[in-house]
């Protein structure tokens, strides 16, 4: 069944995201999509559900939304406060939004991006195969007050289930392959640049976050301008100031200044998590170790779906405990939970 | 051109990130390596492999995506090797289905003003700049950095100007803007550190279109000056007075 989710309230940036569009490399449009796809996989395990369904992506401050049937949703990501019609429930779960309910999400507790999924997806338009916003490519826009999104056909399912999060949300270590122009550095500055403690600079986006550090930039042997070549999401660029700015999933599709590395696709959450300030450093590994790594994450996230287990209600945090049927100490199936 | 001799770099292949590699034909840009690499990916395109996700092109080279469960880092890299040996890319052909657009636009004025400065980096006056730019035809090398944004050589030796150190902090969506030996089209506003000669009606990217992109790697295009005033009145066509006609 499908049916519309309504924006009443929005903090700043918040966008329909997806996995993306990949194949218009060649006519500079990069993939884009979610900033942090585990969270895509999450929530799609949680409401289970296909990973390329659409959800909303919210840039540390949530909102207030209203469905007008009862909907499934599942909030992943950056933990944020969340409410249903002033019930606080659970994140990483799942929960029912009953129809005209308010659910209310609040400002990230810790990292960057929250999720909200729905039961069908949202089905916003797609433009070029994906229904992501791009606002560097001038796809879509930030939604805004009043918004009505429409939600794809639910397969349905149970509700109130919780996944444990891979711990993002607070920096950390990141593994890297060499790029193509890691050689263009020295062996000291790259030693250098493993045993440098990074922050996330402040004016970090969708397209790329700059690395903050106490010493000195990092500097390439020779020229300083490479013929421009095509841009990975995770590739390290090393900007005039020397500073190192890591590339996501909205950035330019090409770039001229030398890359010292590239992050793998499986830390990239922790980076798009990191909220600024946070820790971050970088350490090289063998392209072998690197594709296991990979391979091994894949198979993880298609299984993400068995990781899900019922949430446990702790009475404290029950609000509206009375209106629960106590006395046979069960719990219909389908019912949500705190 | 044809000089494909001594000079003529080595195609490399090297890894892009954990699941991409990349043939080079130069280290810079060049007209040999530029279609060696236009015509490499056609070949990728026409293979398609298993397990190969995406090719595309920048200037002078050829980049895969490909999915790591199904293809593995030797076995791909074997394969581009045996492409690689099936000819002389360097001495191949342009694309087929390649088109001359005449895209209007205003050289100078307020909607252009580093014209001056570019004609003088160039050591011309501004009406030889002007004529120059506009008698040049230049093609589409490689589309890239923004949406349909084309990257078009290959200019005259006079136009082998810097990048300005000092970059501009915003130049507009249609803005033709010059240096070493090359012109951008911007597909949106930017930051830039190219100098901004000439202004366009020209959108290049249109998401809801039936055809999102205007120009394809290969094409050609000219710049047919106008004043102003006619730039005003092409504003409400989205092609902003653009016309193609098939070379092919």
């Amino acid at each position: 069944m499908t049916g519309t989710l309504t924006v009443l309230r929005t903090g700043p940036g918040v966008t329909v995201q997806d996995g993306g569009r990949p194949g218009w490399l060649e006519y500079g449009v990069s993939r884009g999509g979610a900033a942090d796809r585990l969270a895509l996989a999450e929530g799609a395990a949680l409401l289970g559900q296909g990973a390329d369904l659409a959800a909303v992506e919210m840039p540390g401050m949530g909102g207030e939304f209203q469905a007008d049937s009862d909907l499934r949703i599942a909030l992943t990501g950056a933990p944020m406060r969340a409410s249903i019609d002033s019930a606080a429930v659970a994140w990483n779960a799942s929960h029912l939004l009953p129809a005209g309910a308010r659910l209310m999400i609040g400002a990230a507790r810790s990292g960057s991006y929250g999720y909200l999924h729905v039961g069908g997806g949202i089905q916003t338009p797609e433009h070029l195969g994906a229904r992501s916003a791009h606002l560097a490519a001038g796809i879509g826009a930030p939604l805004k007050e009043g918004d009505v999104l429409d939600t794809g056909p639910d397969s349905g399912g149970i509700t109130g289930l919780g996944l444990a999060p891979e711990n993002r949300f607070e920096g950390g270590t990141v593994r890297v392959v060499a790029s193509l122009q890691t050689s263009l550095f020295p062996q000291a500055e790259l030693m250098r640049f493993e045993q440098t403690a990074f922050r996330r600079g402040a004016r970090g986006n969708r397209m790329g976050v700059p690395m903050e550090s106490d010493g000195e930039g990092f500097r390439p042997n020779g020229a300083r301008t490479v013929v421009s070549e095509v841009i990975v999401p995770g590739d390290i660029q090393v900007t005039g100031d020397g500073t190192p700015y890591v590339l996501l999933a909205e950035s330019q599709t090409t770039g001229g200044y030398p890359r010292i590395g590239t992050v793998l696709p499986c830390d990239l959450p922790v980076l798009a998590q990191a909220a600024v300030g946070a820790e971050l450093r970088f350490r090289f590994i063998a392209m072998e170790e690197a594709v296991a790594l990979e391979r091994a994450e894949a198979e993880r996230r298609e299984g993400l779906r068995s990781q899900c287990y019922p949430l446990i209600r702790d009475p404290r945090s029950m609000s509206n405990l009375l209106s629960f049927q106590l006395i046979s100490g069960v719990i219909a199936g389908e019912e949500d939970v705190l | 051109m044809a000089e494909v001799s001594a000079a003529t770099p080595v195609p490399e292949i090297r890894t892009v990130g954990v699941d991409g590699m990349l043939v080079s034909f130069g280290s810079r840009l060049s007209e040999p390596a530029n279609r060696a690499a236009l015509a490499f990916r056609a070949a990728l395109a026409q293979e398609s492999w298993d397990g190969v996700e995406e090719v595309s092109t920048s200037l002078v080279s050829a980049y895969v995506r490909f999915d790591l469960r199904h293809l593995d880092h030797a076995a791909l890299r074997a394969r581009l090797g045996t492409l690689l040996a099936q000819r002389d890319w360097y001495a191949a052909e342009l694309p087929g289905q390649r088109r001359l657009w005449r895209i209007p636009a205003v050289f100078g004025t307020e909607l252009a003003p580093q014209l001056p400065q570019a004609a003088e980096a160039a050591g011309m006056t501004e009406a030889e700049a002007v004529a120059s730019l506009s008698a040049s035809r230049v093609r589409v090398q490689t589309i890239g950095f923004a949406p349909g944004q084309p990257y078009l050589g290959e200019l005259p030796e006079a136009w082998d100007i810097p990048r300005q150190s000092q970059l501009t902090s915003r130049i507009p969506e249609g803005a033709l803007a010059v240096a070493i030996r090359q012109l951008v089209l911007f597909s949106v506003a930017a930051p830039t550190g190219w100098m901004h000669a000439g202004q366009t009606a020209v959108r290049l990217f249109r998401p809801d279109a039936e055809e999102p992109f205007l120009l394809r790697p290969g094409d050609e295009v000219q710049f047919t000056p106008v004043t102003p005033e006619e730039l005003q009145g092409l504003r409400r066509d989205p092609l902003g007075g653009a016309k193609a006609e098939d070379l092919s």
